[in-house]
């Protein structure tokens, strides 16, 4: 009856440095390096969205030019969502997958790492643009054909390039996650027995290797148009501009499915431990979520209700658009449901889960408006619809992602952020959002239009606008303080151990942070949230009993002192070797992109790119998966 | 993860025969006048029946784990309601 | 399915070090990608057919040869024999034969890819251009595409030809028959849609 023993893991020789970590194939290491990365495009994007914010602060503002203007608040859409929020969901998802199914790693690990290294360099990339006269300026959905005038100016090649390089990148870690989840679970852990956040991740994974084609089109289309002379989207010449925003919301209507899903996940997670309850409808949340993903794909045109698709159309999605609420209600009513009766803490991951609900609810119902065509006709293109997404996107998507951060902060690190930061942090987080985009609704309605930089005074909208601006001043300072505390508690956090939250899934299992190979023995597993189980049973009034020996939260090995039958168990565990194949890879793609962005002359770039990713990729498929000889 | 039943060279050879005269007939209803009016669903019909058997013989399909079938025929039953709503949507088909 | 253990006892932890079948995870992944193309394609076949009259006034359908197009598409065809022939014989171990029939089916993927690059001046003489109108833009980048994908797919032949050759072309490797077989076929089957669609039912 082997347990996993209490440990702080020191660092294993010859696995610390750089060169580690660009050479690291673990999934756990791939996590950390996407949360950071992650984490700091949100200071850039939120900047961004700063300047954006106090341009507008004031009538006839003159803090931005126009061009100056476009180009920020097109990046801040496009940094949000592809270089922020995805991969954040990749960070967990990355870290967490392997480990709640009970495996070692994903299946394919550098695919894995060549995903990371192609984010980051596709990411650094498109930033490069704003250097080289001028980032994308075409709004992050990049309409053509507008976004194919201006050729000789290349902002919207780096956005149609640099999308379509962060699509790989994304294809790539669904493939891996799909085939991890459906080929590695540990013994027992049938596909019911997963945690919601397992189901969510597959189920994103889904929705992005069939959405992702088809914008991956239309960018291809929309750079022909702009290199080749091709009249994809060239009205004079017989074609329709239409083509592009239905290629383009066939990938972004799942695509925010894509953002938000896993973090529906992680509260999903979170609840059951802070309410000390089971999940209320396990199997409704799991399949609700599977019925979001597959409506979402029939809902696109409800972005395009005022193009004149006609009524037929405009019918047929205004009520695929509102049955998509169902499924969605159904996740917040079974989330009622599982802190209804329980022993509630609310600690920050719980205040943040909370809040998730809270807001995301507000989202949902101004996105229920946009469902009624004749409503949205009104609503579209004005701020009332940046109000809606911002409420289910940061008040729903970032909240949980927070969430997760509080949450497995110590599982990272092995140390408890700072409890009271991180309710400063929640308080001024929630009163600043509300503050910024509650009055965005009350501005839309008044007409007030989304992507212009500037406006009149007189048209009663100045005092709201203030209100915003001084919101997302509080947001930045709740940010700050989110940091302090990162930095702070790593250093001086208290110690977690194992399990510090009472846990219920297999993370807490072991040790925190986790070894390379994650578990000493591969877990086998009886029932849903397997952990818990292991730790309580019930007795005749439902009340919860110990189970084990139980020591600050950690099974303590019972068999006495084992340490020597674990090292041997150690060496004979292969993990995939460490390879700089993948970022080699990924580099030479973005060369090539470089390239692309720059013809004619960036033939040459083509070609160097191309040879070194094609080196990569061929060094990648010849060497061993695991080398016996340690250097 | 070998399968039960494996196709033999003899198989494959008369699948490729079959998808050779199914090719043929296709050209050649192809320039039949009087299969106009048809011509449309029957050119579908015979290219989903090579479809068809490439994927279940010479993929393998048939014989392999279902998760495979399912993958793949999602993505093509997924993508075609998808593209028909988009062309309708242009009065394009 | 979901049991609660009697209090006082915890399940046997039991040692399982399974490993996991690896042909039988790229597979997975590989089909995973597949399915991904379908949408890739059918995106692309979607534009053409929306754009199937923008001809702008210049060649359209009329400057296609079927009997030229039927003849390389049914080479194209072969090679998924032939390539089916070369996984089978790998499969019985037959090295040699393997061999023949991979530089068969690349042969066969590379006449085809002749054919398209010859139709294609051929267009381009007569007035169809990627640039000339929505038509032949559209037609241009789903030929070339999938031109792309037989390169590619070429590429693969080759590289596993060589490793056969130095005796490392291992089943449970990467870069192994049955999964580039399943890649050749996919592009053959888009090559049975884009026939069809675009030859045949547009002239």
């Amino acid at each position: 009856m082997a347990v996993t023993a209490e440990r702080i893991a020191l660092p294993i020789p010859g696995e610390t440095g750089v060169w580690s970590w660009i050479t690291t194939v673990d999934h756990k290491r791939i996590g950390l390096l996407y949360g950071m990365t992650a984490f700091f495009f949100f200071f850039v994007g939120g900047l961004e969205a700063y300047l954006v914010r106090l341009q507008l602060a004031q009538p006839n503002g003159t803090v931005l030019s126009a061009s100056a203007y476009n180009q920020l608040f097109t990046m801040h859409g496009l940094t949000m969502v592809f270089l922020v929020v995805m991969p954040i969901a990749a960070a967990f998802t990355n870290y967490f997958l392997p480990i709640l199914i009970g495996a070692r790693d994903v299946a394919f690990p550098r695919l894995n790492a060549f995903s990371y290294w192609l984010f980051l360099f596709s990411g650094i990339m498109i930033y490069t643009s704003f250097f080289v006269g001028g980032a994308p300026d075409g709004a992050w959905v990049g309409y053509s054909p507008l976004a194919t005038q201006l050729t000789e100016v290349v902002r919207m090649d780096y956005w149609a390039i640099g999308l379509n390089l962060l699509g790989v990148a994304s294809i790539a870690a669904s493939a891996n996650f799909i085939a991890t989840i459906f080929t590695m679970r540990a013994p027992g852990m049938t596909m019911l027995r997963m945690p919601v956040f397992v189901w969510m991740a597959l189920v994103v994974a889904f929705l992005l290797i069939f959405s992702l084609p088809p914008v991956a089109i239309g960018l291809f289309q929309l750079f022909l148009d702009r290199n080749f002379g091709a009249l994809f989207y060239q009205a004079a010449a017989g074609a329709d501009p239409l083509l592009w925003q239905h290629l383009f919301w066939l990938f972004g209507h799942p695509e925010v499915y894509v953002l938000v899903l896993p973090a529906m996940g992680i509260v999903s997670e979170i609840l059951p431990v802070f309410s000390r309850k089971p999940l209320f409808g396990y199997e409704f949340v799991v399949f609700s979520g599977a019925a979001i993903g597959f409506i979402g794909f029939g809902v696109w045109s409800h972005h395009m209700f005022t193009s004149g698709m006609g009524p037929v159309a405009e019918a047929g999605f205004g009520v695929a658009t509102m049955i998509i609420a169902l499924p969605t209600g159904v996740k917040i009513f079974n989330w009622i449901g599982t802190t209804w009766g329980g022993r509630l803490r609310f600690s920050t991951p719980m205040l943040f889960s909370v809040g998730f609900i809270a807001m995301f609810v507000i989202g949902g119902l101004s996105g229920v408006t946009h469902a009624v065509v004749p409503a949205d006709t009104q609503q579209h293109d004005t701020y009332y619809v940046v109000a809606h997404f911002h409420y289910v996107l940061f008040g729903g998507a970032i909240f949980g992602y927070v969430a997760g951060v509080y949450y497995w902060f110590p599982k990272w690190t092995g140390r408890m952020l700072h409890e009271g930061w991180g309710k400063v942090h929640f308080w001024l987080m929630l009163i600043g959002f509300n503050l910024t985009f509650a009055p965005m609704h009350i501005l839309g309605l008044n007409g007030m239009p989304r992507r212009t930089y500037r406006y009149a005074d007189g048209l009663g909208w100045d005092a709201w606008n203030l209100v915003a601006t001084i919101g997302a001043t509080v947001i930045g300072v709740s940010f700050l303080v989110f940091l302090w505390n990162i930095l702070w508690a790593r250093k001086h956090g208290a110690v977690s151990g194992n399990d510090p939250w009472d846990g219920r899934t297999l993370e807490w299992t072991i040790t925190s942070p986790p070894p390379a190979h994650n578990f000493d023995e591969v877990p086998v597993v009886h029932s849903l949230d397997d952990f818990w189980h292991r730790k309580y049973a019930e007795d005749e009034e439902g009340r919860l009993v110990e189970m084990a020996v139980v020591s600050g939260g950690t099974l303590v090995d019972t068999d006495g002192p084992d340490q020597g039958g674990h090292h041997e168990e150690h060496q004979q565990i292969h993990m995939p070797s460490p390879s700089y194949y993948p970022a080699l890879a990924a580099l030479g793609l973005v060369v090539t992109g470089y390239g692309l962005v720059y013809l004619s002359w960036g033939w040459v770039a083509v070609a160097v790119g191309g040879m070194i990713a094609l080196w990569g990729l061929f060094g990648w498929s010849l060497e061993p998966i695991t080398r016996e000889a340690h250097s | 993860m070998t399968t039960a039943t494996h196709p033999t060279p003899k198989l494959y050879w008369t699948i490729a025969l079959i998808l050779a005269v199914v090719t043929a007939v296709e050209v050649a209803a192809a320039y039949v006048d009087a299969l106009d009016p048809v011509i449309v669903p029957l050119l579908l019909a015979l290219g989903a029946v090579k479809f068809a058997m490439v994927i279940a013989f010479f993929m393998h399909l048939k014989f392999d784990r279902p998760l495979f079938r399912s993958l793949f025929l999602v993505g093509v039953f997924g993508s075609l309601p998808l593209f028909i709503v988009v062309l309708l949507t242009f009065n394009a088909l | 399915m979901s049991t609660h253990p009697v209090a006082g006892t915890l399940p046997p932890v039991v040692h399982v070090e399974g490993e996991h079948d690896i042909v039988h995870i790229r597979k997975t992944a590989m089909w995973v990608f597949l399915g991904s193309e379908c949408l890739f394609f059918g995106s692309m076949i979607a534009t053409f057919l929306l754009y199937r009259n923008a001809t702008a006034g210049g060649p359209g359908a009329d400057v296609f040869s079927v009997p030229f197009t039927s003849a390389s598409s049914f080479i194209l065809l072969m090679s998924s024999l032939t390539m089916v022939l070369a996984h089978n014989a790998f499969e019985r171990h037959d090295s040699r034969q393997g061999r023949v029939w991979l530089a068969g089916t690349a042969l066969l993927g590379s006449t085809f890819l002749a054919g398209q690059i010859f139709e294609f001046t051929e267009f381009v003489h007569e007035g169809l251009t990627i640039s000339g109108s929505p038509f032949g833009s559209s037609f241009f980048m789903l030929t070339g595409f999938h031109g792309a994908h037989v390169a590619i797919g070429v590429m693969m032949l080759a590289a596993m030809f060589l490793l056969s050759l130095s005796g490392r072309l291992h089943h449970d490797r990467g870069l192994n028959v049955e999964l580039v077989g399943l890649y050749w076929h996919f592009v053959d089957i888009v090559w049975i849609v884009i026939f069809t669609v675009v030859y045949l039912l547009q002239v």
